[in-house]
């Protein structure tokens, strides 16, 4: 593996040129969305908390929701080359970390992260073509430019590549 | 309206610290009780931070760490989590049940009397919070997870999100002879309760 490793932290996103690698560490609840062009190797890796800007009144970082990260996640890989039409998203997350007995909205965050996150990536015609999400566990995910490979490793639930 | 963490004065944030002091000193004396042990506890800290910078303040987010929560209900509501180390969270375990002694993570009955601890901790800061404004708070079941600090702090800073970029924070420890605990609380008022709790603690108009 060639190339820097770039940190992406809570309500962040960047975007890198091959070679390199971006990395968002701990998604719970929040979901990891990348982009990736196979041709440019350009990539792109957002890490959102809330599904929408539309409902909360504080809505300046553009990062921290599924609709205004992913739009912004792609207008910066077109900024430094990406292809329209060649890209293509990978996401992971959503977990539901703490489980209770009644159903109650907030924690079905995660949940509503990823059905947000698809269908704006749907809204967009980016095809999604790999995912890891749900379940009640961390994730750590890694983007490498080279192959667009998405690498989940958790503490329990083993590692895996999508 | 609801009021966020970052519109707080100085004079709602000592009241909001001391708060966190007379709770945390109550959960120190339920703790005692229940172990039967002295337990030292120094003074909280009640810290406003980014979100950024609560999980590098557990070592990373992928740090693995113990997360206990709890939903808050009655004249205000919204959540609590109750976050110890897992180093502390093993210490905890150990001094109530020796089988749990070596162990890395608490086994399933080690879990389980972490619950409870977080169980009696929560209820005695509740029940401050509660004498202390006279407002009527409940609090559920607790639900508890092991796993990565960033994983397990996105619960509550997704809440806070709704509202801010900021968390309210108020860090503990205590110490029962060499073994000391660390542990912190969060409390995450829903958007309109933050306003009432401080309105019934007479520090907002």
């Amino acid at each position: 593996m060639t190339g820097e490793i770039i940190k992406v932290g809570m309500a962040d996103l960047n975007v890198i040129k091959h070679p390199g690698t971006l990395t968002t560490l701990g998604l719970g609840s929040c979901v990891g969305i990348t982009l990736y062009d196979p041709v440019t190797k350009i990539s792109g890796l957002a890490h959102i908390m809330l599904p929408s800007s539309k409902t909360i009144r504080n809505n300046s970082n553009t990062a921290k929701f599924a609709d205004t990260g992913i739009a912004q996640l792609l207008e910066d890989v077109l900024k430094i080359g990406a292809n329209r039409h060649r890209l293509v998203s990978k996401i992971a997350g959503g977990a539901q970390m703490f489980s209770f007995s009644n159903k109650n909205d907030i924690m079905k965050i995660g949940e509503r992260n990823v059905a947000a996150t698809k269908e704006i990536l749907e809204g967009l015609r980016i095809p999604l073509i790999a995912e890891d999400t749900g379940g009640n566990f961390g994730r750590t995910i890694e983007l490498y430019s080279d192959t667009g490979i998405l690498m989940i490793k958790t503490i329990g639930h083993g590692t895996k590549q999508i | 309206m609801g009021i966020s963490i970052e519109e707080l004065d100085s004079q709602q944030i000592d009241v909001l610290k001391e708060i966190g002091n007379i709770g945390a000193g109550n959960a120190a004396t339920a703790l005692a009780k229940m172990i039967d042990r002295k337990i030292d506890m120094n003074v909280p800290k009640v810290e406003i931070l980014e979100f950024k910078e609560v999980a590098e303040l557990l070592g990373g987010p992928e740090v693995p760490v113990c997360g206990i929560y709890f939903r808050v209900d009655g004249d205000i509501s919204g959540s609590i989590m109750f976050l110890l180390t897992l180093r502390s969270s093993t210490t905890l375990t150990n001094m109530i049940m020796p089988s749990n002694d070596g162990l890395e993570i608490p086994d399933e009955i080690g879990q389980s009397a972490l619950q409870e601890i977080g169980n009696i901790l929560s209820g005695s800061y509740i029940s401050s919070l509660s004498a202390l404004t006279g407002l009527d708070i409940k609090i559920s079941v607790p639900s508890l997870a092991i796993d990565m600090s960033g994983a397990i702090l996105s619960v509550p800073i997704i809440q806070f999100g709704q509202v801010g970029d900021h968390v309210l924070l108020i860090e503990t420890e205590f110490n029962e002879g060499n073994n000391e605990v660390k542990g912190f609380f969060f409390l995450i008022p829903d958007e309109d309760s933050f306003e009432i709790l401080l309105k019934s603690l007479g520090v907002l108009q």
